[in-house]
Formats: structure tokens, C-alpha cells, sequence
């Protein structure tokens, strides 16, 4: 279902800061949660988190493993509904609509909220399959108008000029690198105004890891962007802010150079500086 | 210290070797036994094959017998099974692996279809007499509902009778259980990853099981099909208590036509006491493998020609 | 460069024409409700199987011109003689212990064969011969059962049975059991082998690691810790054995009597029910009948022990998840 007077497409946003601009927080805010929290079965696995996020902009979720923030992100498309026993209360909104409404249609929700996983997972189709399966399952193109979809989401994932002669062969014998720079375009294709990212480079090696943040710094020009990682170099490296998580907790959340640097709490300190996790 | 006492090295060397030993004897004991059957029915069989035998209708004199009857049944009775059953089959493993939710009512049926996989043909056979051959006794045969005429081959009677429909529908019954689980696993099997990315572009459940579960299974699912199939064209149990055991004369022409398989003329010749009946039962085996080998094959060539596209 | 092609595919994104959200939510509901239909029919099939052979049974044994039949006279009498004599005798021992034989001998020759070649191809085996192996077994499990009864009747009795004792007919229990034993041998071995091959590595890995042998690793470790896969496996394959019709209704004879005796002729429950159906038994008779109240006894006895095995393998896969 479309919701045209609640959603803004991503190129009518104005002001979007060009490569290099320096970083400034904005008003503009895409995701707002307040006092959520999070269940599987019994387990609570979120505590009435209160968390913005800013539009246009690269947030990191950071912390050691089972400290909620993969939970978190897959409630931001609803994908934990596929998971029994799975439940949330509390508030979340993305540019105001409601995501817990249990009138939510979710199908549309992840049209505009794109998610990029921790191992690359591309469908045992074509390159160019791969790319056109979303827009195909939302509207119909003209079959000019789809080819220019494939290679300008190709073209944003940095990955055109690598596959343009081979758009018909399986994604399948694409590098692991490349798989998840294909993944990328996929969820681009579709138009989304938000690009989820579960620990996007846990599975690759370090050249594939550097050309994947390059490209994630590239594509906040357009797109909000929350990542989840480990990794707390790549957490600088490529964010804007950063929120700290501890047993489902938000810990602390801030700028991304001000959280590494001079960090308010004493865990997230211990944290960033690797004494624990 | 040292208590306990160890145990010679010899004695473990031995006890290993035997095992070893008892492990290859098993083996050759399958080995042999399939060698022993191949061969008795090849010496049996072979000097009854002819163009003429695979041509010609019963016959009392062995000489003058064929299989043409029953080897057209097979092909009509497998092919209604199969339009029947692997649909039905697919559909459900799809309900049961793609939509269901985690439930008792859910691992009630999942039990219920095991135990369907365990019942034998010949009881499925009962349930299809009662059901197909005579229609819970509603309408009785002579004045049964008519659909089309007899010319056309969608001739239908309802009670069906004995007809090619209800061993169709029969044999569908006995193997729609195997049909099931072989899906089922061959679904399982597709990647979570898979059907978490189309969900995350926005897939519907049935868009996800259209165009990513489904064709990523497909191949193991037509495997399990193929598998399915030939458990069907070698079934006899249950035809024969629906009354498909007659010596039939021509070959079906319609969905009403009276039909014999090969299993059943293959029963039939191995009954008797006489040794040129089974030299005949034994060349209609060949055949029956024979179709089962091609069977076999076109699964192996469906199972390439569609995992090559996956491939770089 | 990224961020303009970002922003034009997003641009390009928003041209097609959208799908319609209710059509595609009619479509979706009647897959839901086409799939939900078809996966009621095996429900409905079983529902139908009970229903069917109850009612039949409750009108074998309540039929007015024969009052002398029972539960009790059924299930305890020792003499099956529908067709012969005077009168009708209907004690369902002889056709139980007729199947149980078969099924004995079947499964004293497949389990120990069955298992001993599922160890050999899980633990002994190259991937090579492996494969042979397995096709030669997939070979054994696509044989139709009519042509085990001929192996029996045209091999197995005469040629391996009668040479030893010349108390072997030509219909026996022996040759029928054998040959259900080799119908069954595929199952135990496919289906005790993947039990095998769910024992976890590390734990033959650890035994390996304190110096035991193959031996000790096999049957110490690898077979306990596979055990109840295994039973299940034993358990299906002589449901199997049971209801397995074309074979016993060719070779183990058509005489139903109480015997322990291998070489002697038997009659198993669906050997009977193939006698009936085959004959020319008028359908409201009571011999016609007293083959639904065998079909009932055999689902039962069918039914119990899937059930059984089903539960089993579900226990043990939850182990090792």
C-alpha cells in the first residue's frame, strides 16, 4: 500500500551534504523510538530504549554480542515477525509513520526500508535478476526503464563496471566482496529511504571490507543508514553517530567522534577502548 | 600406580579387523543379492522378449502372450497419479514448510502424514474401492452420473468403477505421503538467507515461495517426484483390491476404460505353476525395470538441466 | 558518482506503474486458503481410512446370521477357515502369527545386514565406493515387490531353501521372509545410515583422540550415540514388512495355520485380504466382511508402530539440534 502523504522519496529530501561537507547534526529526523522494548518468547531482550536517528546519515549500533542491537534493527523493518514469539512494545517511527501499528503493512514497510545482511545472500539467478527482483514485485517498468534501474543501482553499489558485461550469469560466481556490493543494489533498486546493515562485512576479507565502507560513506548522500557492527574501527570509520548497547540497554549514544573520543559512561569507555567485549 | 588391567593390543588388533570384516560381508551380502536377482530374471527372461511380446494382448498360450494392455495402464494409471498427487504434494509441503506457524495443530498433521507413509498400499486399496471404485455406495453403477460422452477421453461416470481413474487416484493416494516428506526436506533445505532477502525487499509469503524457495528446491523436489513415480508404477496391492486385476483385451481409451498394470500381469504370470508363464512374467519384469531405469535417468537429467543455470 | 547514480536509480524506482495492493491481497489470501485446502485432504484421507474400516468391522461383527463371532472369538480363536468347512471359523491368530513370521524371518536377515552396511558405508568406506553402494541399494529400493515374490519362488525357495531340506514346498515362510528381508534392506540401511552420519564428528574425533580403534569409535561410541535413529529405522522397515502384500501373497503360500515352522506354508494378513478381493466372495458375505475386520487389525498394528518410530526419530533429531 502506498502512503504518499506520510512518504517522502528519497531524492525530494533537500539539502543532502554533498562528499567532504562537514559533519553537522540536523534536525531532520527519520527514526524515532521511545521506550522500546523487545521480547522473544519470554526473553526480554530489549529495556525501554529511546533512541533518534537522523536522517541522511550513516548511525552505527554497536556493542559485544547478544546486546540487542541486531534485535533492534530487525524491528525497524518488522523482519523479526518472522520469528515466533517475537514481540515489541513501546514506539517506533520512521519520518512519523507508526512500524509497531499491527495495521502496518509490512510488505510496504521493507519496500522503503532496504536490509543488507551479514553474509551476502544473493538468489541463485542472473546478476540482473538479482538487482530487478524488488522493483518487479512492486510495480510494473517498461523494460527500458528496469535496465536503467539495474545499472544505476549497479552503478550506485560501485559494482557496474565489474558485471556489465556478464548481467546475465549467475550472481553466484560473483566474489564474496562483490556478492555484497550486488546485495546492496538490490535493496537500492527498489527505492528504499532507509538501508539496514547487519554487520555487512563480518564475512569478507579486508579489501572487500574497505570497498564496502567506502561505498556505505558514499551512499549517505541519499540514504539514512544504520549499521551494525563489531568492528569499532569500522564503526569510526564510516558513521556519523554511534549508540552503545550492554544487555539490551542503551547505553550511550552521540556523535560518533565525540562517543570514541570523550565517552559520558564508564562502560562505553571500557568497551571502545577494548577493555571487555 | 597402575591398576586395571590392559588390554592386550592383539586382542583390540582382532576385534577391529573383525568388525571390519562383518562390515564387508554385509555389504557384499546387498551386493549379491541384487547381482542373484538381476541375473535370475535376465537367464528367465530374456528368451520370451520380442517386439511381438511388448505388441500382443494376454493370451492363454505363453507363446502368443504380450503386454501391451498392461503396459499402457501403467503409463495411463502413473500419469493421473502424477497430475494428481505431485501438485497436491508440492502444495501441502509448501502450507506445512512456508506458511504454518509453530503449533500442536501443525505437529498433528506433520505426525498424521508420517503415519499415512507407514500404512500399507493395500489398506490405502480398501479406502479407494469404498471412496473411488464404488462412491460410499451413493449412486450405484448402473445408474451412475455421466459427464461427456464416451468418445472423449474426459469420458466420466461417477461411481468411477473400476476404472484408470480410480487406479490413478488410488495410486496418488499411496504415494502422496512419500510425495509430502520428500518436498518437505527438499524446502527445508533451501537457505534461511534466501528467503530472508526477499522478505526484506518486500516479498508477500507466496512471492517469496514463487520465485526463490520454489525454484531453489525445485530440482530436489522433482527428484523426490521421480522417486515417487516409480513407487507407483511398481504398486500392485492396491489396484488389485480395486478390482484392476482382469484380463483386459484392449488399451484404455478413456478415463472409464477397464485397465490392468504390469506388476498385476506380472503377478498374474508368477502365480501359475506352469514354467513358461514365468518365463514370460520374468521378460515382462525386464520391461518393468526398464521403465524404472528411464525413470531414474530423466530424474538425473532434470536434476542437471536445472541446477545449471545456478552455476557460474 | 555513487551518490548520483544512488539518487537517479532511486528516481528511476518511483516510475513503474505500482501493482495493485488488492489484487495482490485477494491473490495472496486464496493461495493461503488453496494451500490450507490441500493439506487438509491428508487429514481427510486418514479420517476416511478410520471411518471406512470401523464401520465395516462393527458390520463383520455384528451380523445377524452370525452371532457366534465375537471380539473375543476373533481375537483369541486359533483357527482361520472362512472358505472351508461347514462353518466358518474366524480366529485372527493364525493370520497374526502367519505376518509376525514373515516378518521375524525379514528382519533376523535385513537388520543385521541393513546395519552392518550402513557402519560400513558411514565409517569404512570411500566417497567412491560409497556412491556405487548407494546406487546399488537406491537400485534394490526401486525393485517392485511382485518381482521379490518371483525371486523367492523362482530362486530363493528352489534354489537356496530346497537343497538344504527337502521339508521346503514350494510355498514357504522362509523364502517370503528372505524376500521381504531384502525389500526391507534398503530402508534399514538408508535410514540407519543417516542416523550414523548425524553423530556428531567431534564425538568420534574425541574417542579417536583417547587411542581407541575404529572398532571401539564404531561400536562404542558411534552405534550408542545413533541408537534410537536406528531403532526407528528397525521400527519402519518392519512396518514395512508387515503390510507388504505382493510378496507374501505370491510365495509364503495360501494356508492359514498357527506354525513356528519356516518351511512351512502361511497365510498373512494381507495375503487373506489379496484372496478375498481376487475371489468371488459375494460383497455382503461374512468371508467378504471378515477381510475389513483383518484390514482394521493391520492398520492398527501399522499405525502403532509408525507412531511409535515417528516419536522416536523426533526425540533424536531434537538431540542433535
Amino acid at each position: 500500500m502506498e502512503q504518499p502523504t506520510t512518504t517522502s522519496t528519497p531524492h525530494s529530501h533537500s539539502g543532502s551534504p554533498s562528499i567532504g561537507e562537514p559533519m553537522t547534526l540536523r534536525n531532520d529526523t527519520a527514526i524515532e523510538m521511545q521506550n522500546l522494548s523487545a521480547w522473544y518468547s519470554k526473553n526480554q531482550v530489549l529495556h525501554a530504549i529511546d533512541l533518534d536517528i537522523a536522517a541522511k546519515q550513516v548511525c552505527a549500533f554497536i556493542g559485544p554480542s547478544g546486546c540487542g542491537k541486531s534485535t533492534l534493527l530487525r524491528w525497524l523493518n518488522r523482519m523479526n515477525d518472522t520469528i515466533p514469539g517475537a514481540r515489541a512494545t513501546g514506539k517506533i517511527a520512521l519520518h512519523g509513520v507508526s512500524l509497531l501499528d499491527s495495521a502496518l503493512d509490512v510488505v510496504d514497510l521493507r519496500r522503503r526500508v532496504g536490509m543488507v545482511f551479514q553474509k551476502p545472500n544473493p538468489f541463485p539467478k542472473s546478476i540482473f535478476d538479482n538487482v530487478a527482483f524488488g522493483p518487479r514485485l512492486h510495480r510494473i517498468y517498461s523494460r527500458t526503464d528496469l535496465e536503467e534501474l539495474v545499472e544505476q543501482s549497479l552503478r550506485a553499489s560501485a559494482l557496474w563496471d565489474e558485471v556489465k558485461d556478464r548481467l546475465t550469469s549467475s550472481a553466484l560466481g560473483l566474489s564474496g566482496g562483490q556478492q555484497q556490493r550486488l546485495c546492496i543494489a538490490r535493496a537500492i533498486a527498489v527505492g528504499p529511504e532507509l538501508l539496514l546493515m547487519d554487520e555487512p562485512c563480518s564475512a569478507l576479507d579486508p579489501r572487500s571490507t574497505a570497498s564496502i565502507e567506502e561505498l556505505i560513506r558514499e551512499l549517505r548522500a541519499t540514504y539514512t543508514i544504520v549499521i551494525v557492527t563489531h568492528n569499532m574501527q569500522q564503526a569510526s570509520r564510516v558513521s556519523d553517530s554511534t549508540a552503545f548497547f550492554y544487555e539490551g540497554k542503551l547505553v550511550e549514544t552521540g556523535p560518533t567522534d565525540v562517543l570514541f573520543t570523550t565517552p559520558k559512561e564508564r562502560r562505553t569507555e571500557d568497551y571502545v577502548t577494548g577493555r571487555f567485549g | 600406580m597402575k591398576t586395571g588391567r590392559t588390554i592386550p593390543q592383539a586382542k583390540r588388533i582382532l576385534s577391529n579387523r573383525l568388525m571390519w570384516a562383518a562390515c564387508l560381508g554385509a555389504t557384499t551380502i546387498a551386493v549379491l543379492v541384487l547381482s542373484a536377482l538381476l541375473i535370475t530374471i535376465a537367464i528367465e527372461g530374456t528368451g520370451a522378449l520380442s517386439w511381438s511380446f511388448l505388441t500382443s494382448f494376454a493370451s492363454r498360450k505363453p507363446a502368443q502372450a504380450g503386454i501391451i494392455a498392461p503396459l499402457m495402464g501403467s503409463i495411463w494409471v502413473c500419469a493421473i497419479c502424477a497430475i494428481v498427487a505431485i501438485p497436491v504434494g508440492i502444495g501441502t509441503a509448501i502450507y506445512l514448510e512456508e506458511y504454518a506457524r509453530r503449533s500442536r495443530i501443525k505437529s498433528l498433521i506433520q505426525l498424521n502424514i508420517s503415519n499415512l507413509s507407514g500404512v500399507p498400499s493395500i489398506v490405502y486399496g480398501i479406502l479407494a474401492l469404498v471412496a473411488f471404485v464404488r462412491f460410499f455406495g451413493i449412486r450405484s453403477a448402473d445408474d451412475a452420473w455421466t459427464f461427456g460422452n464416451a468418445e472423449s477421453i474426459f469420458y466420466l461416470q461417477i461411481p468411477f468403477g473400476p476404472s484408470v481413474i480410480a487406479g490413478g487416484l488410488t495410486l496418488a493416494l499411496v504415494v502422496l505421503p512419500i510425495m509430502i516428506i520428500s518436498s518437505q526436506e527438499a524446502l527445508r533445505s533451501v537457505p534461511q538467507s534466501l528467503r530472508q532477502a526477499a522478505l526484506a525487499l518486500g516479498s508477500t509469503q507466496w512471492q517469496v515461495v514463487w520465485h526463490v524457495t520454489l525454484p531453489a528446491a525445485l530440482p530436489t523436489i522433482m527428484t523426490g517426484a521421480i522417486l515417487s513415480m516409480s513407487r507407483a508404477i511398481g504398486e500392485a496391492a492396491p489396484l488389485l483390491v480395486i478390482g484392476g486385476f482382469l484380463l483386459v483385451f484392449q488399451t484404455p481409451a478413456n478415463l472409464m476404460s477397464d485397465f490392468t498394470v504390469l506388476p498385476l500381469q506380472i503377478y498374474n504370470w508368477a502365480g501359475r505353476p506352469q514354467s513358461d508363464f514365468h518365463k514370460i512374467a520374468a521378460a515382462a519384469i525386464i520391461v518393468q525395470l526398464v521403465v524404472l531405469l528411464a525413470f531414474n535417468t530423466i530424474a538425473i537429467i532434470i536434476r542437471q538441466k536445472l541446477q545449471r543455470p545456478l552455476q557460474s | 558518482m555513487t551518490s548520483i547514480a544512488a539518487r537517479t536509480a532511486a528516481e528511476i524506482s518511483q516510475r513503474g506503474r505500482i501493482r495493485s495492493a488488492a489484487f495482490q491481497g485477494f491473490f495472496e489470501g486464496s493461495i493461503k486458503a488453496t494451500l490450507i485446502a490441500l493439506t487438509l485432504l491428508s487429514v481427510l484421507t486418514t479420517v476416511v481410512i478410520i471411518a471406512v474400516l470401523v464401520e465395516e468391522t462393527i458390520g463383520f461383527f455384528t451380523m445377524a446370521d452370525h452371532p457366534e463371532i465375537s471380539l473375543w472369538s476373533f481375537f483369541t480363536g486359533t483357527e482361520w477357515s472362512p472358505l472351508l468347512g461347514a462353518k466358518p471359523l474366524f480366529g485372527v491368530l493364525p493370520l497374526i502369527s502367519g505376518t509376525l513370521l514373515v516378518t521375524a524371518i525379514a528382519g533376523i536377515f535385513a537388520m543385521p545386514v541393513g546395519l552392518l552396511t550402513a557402519v560400513f558405508l558411514s565409517e569404512y568406506a570411500s566417497p567412491r565406493t560409497r556412491s556405487i553402494l548407494k546406487s546399488v541399494l537406491e537400485v534394490l529400493a526401486g525393485v517392485p515387490t511382485v518381482v521379490y515374490g518371483f525371486f523367492a519362488l523362482t530362486f530363493i525357495t528352489p534354489y537356496l531353501l530346497q537343497p538344504l531340506s527337502s521339508s521346503f514346498g514350494t510355498y514357504n515362510a522362509m523364502g517370503a521372509g528372505i524376500a521381504v528381508g531384502i525389500m526391507i534392506l534398503p530402508i534399514v540401511c538408508s535410514l540407519s545410515e543417516d542416523a550414523l552420519r548425524t553423530v556428531p564428528q567431534s564425538l568420534r574425533d574425541g574417542a579417536y583422540a583417547l587411542g581407541a580403534t575404529k572398532f571401539d569409535v564404531t561400536a562404542k561410541v558411534v552405534i550408542p550415540a545413533g541408537l534410537s535413529g536406528v531403532v526407528a529405522a528397525f521400527l519402519l522397515a518392519l512396518t514395512r514388512a508387515i503390510g507388504e502384500t505382493m510378496i507374501v501373497a505370491l510365495a509364503a503360500g495360501g494356508l492359514a495355520q498357527l506354525t513356528v515352522n519356516p518351511s512351512q506354508q502361511v497365510q498373512t494378513m494381507t495375503a487373506y485380504m489379496v484372496q478375498i478381493f481376487l475371489g468371488d466372495a459375494p460383497a455382503a458375505g461374512v468371508e467378504y466382511r471378515s477381510s475389513y475386520a483383518v484390514a482394521f487389525t493391520l492398520f492398527l498394528i501399522t499405525f502403532i508402530m509408525t507412531w511409535t518410530g515417528a516419536i522416536i526419530l523426533k526425540r533424536y533429531r531434537e538431540e542433535y539440534e
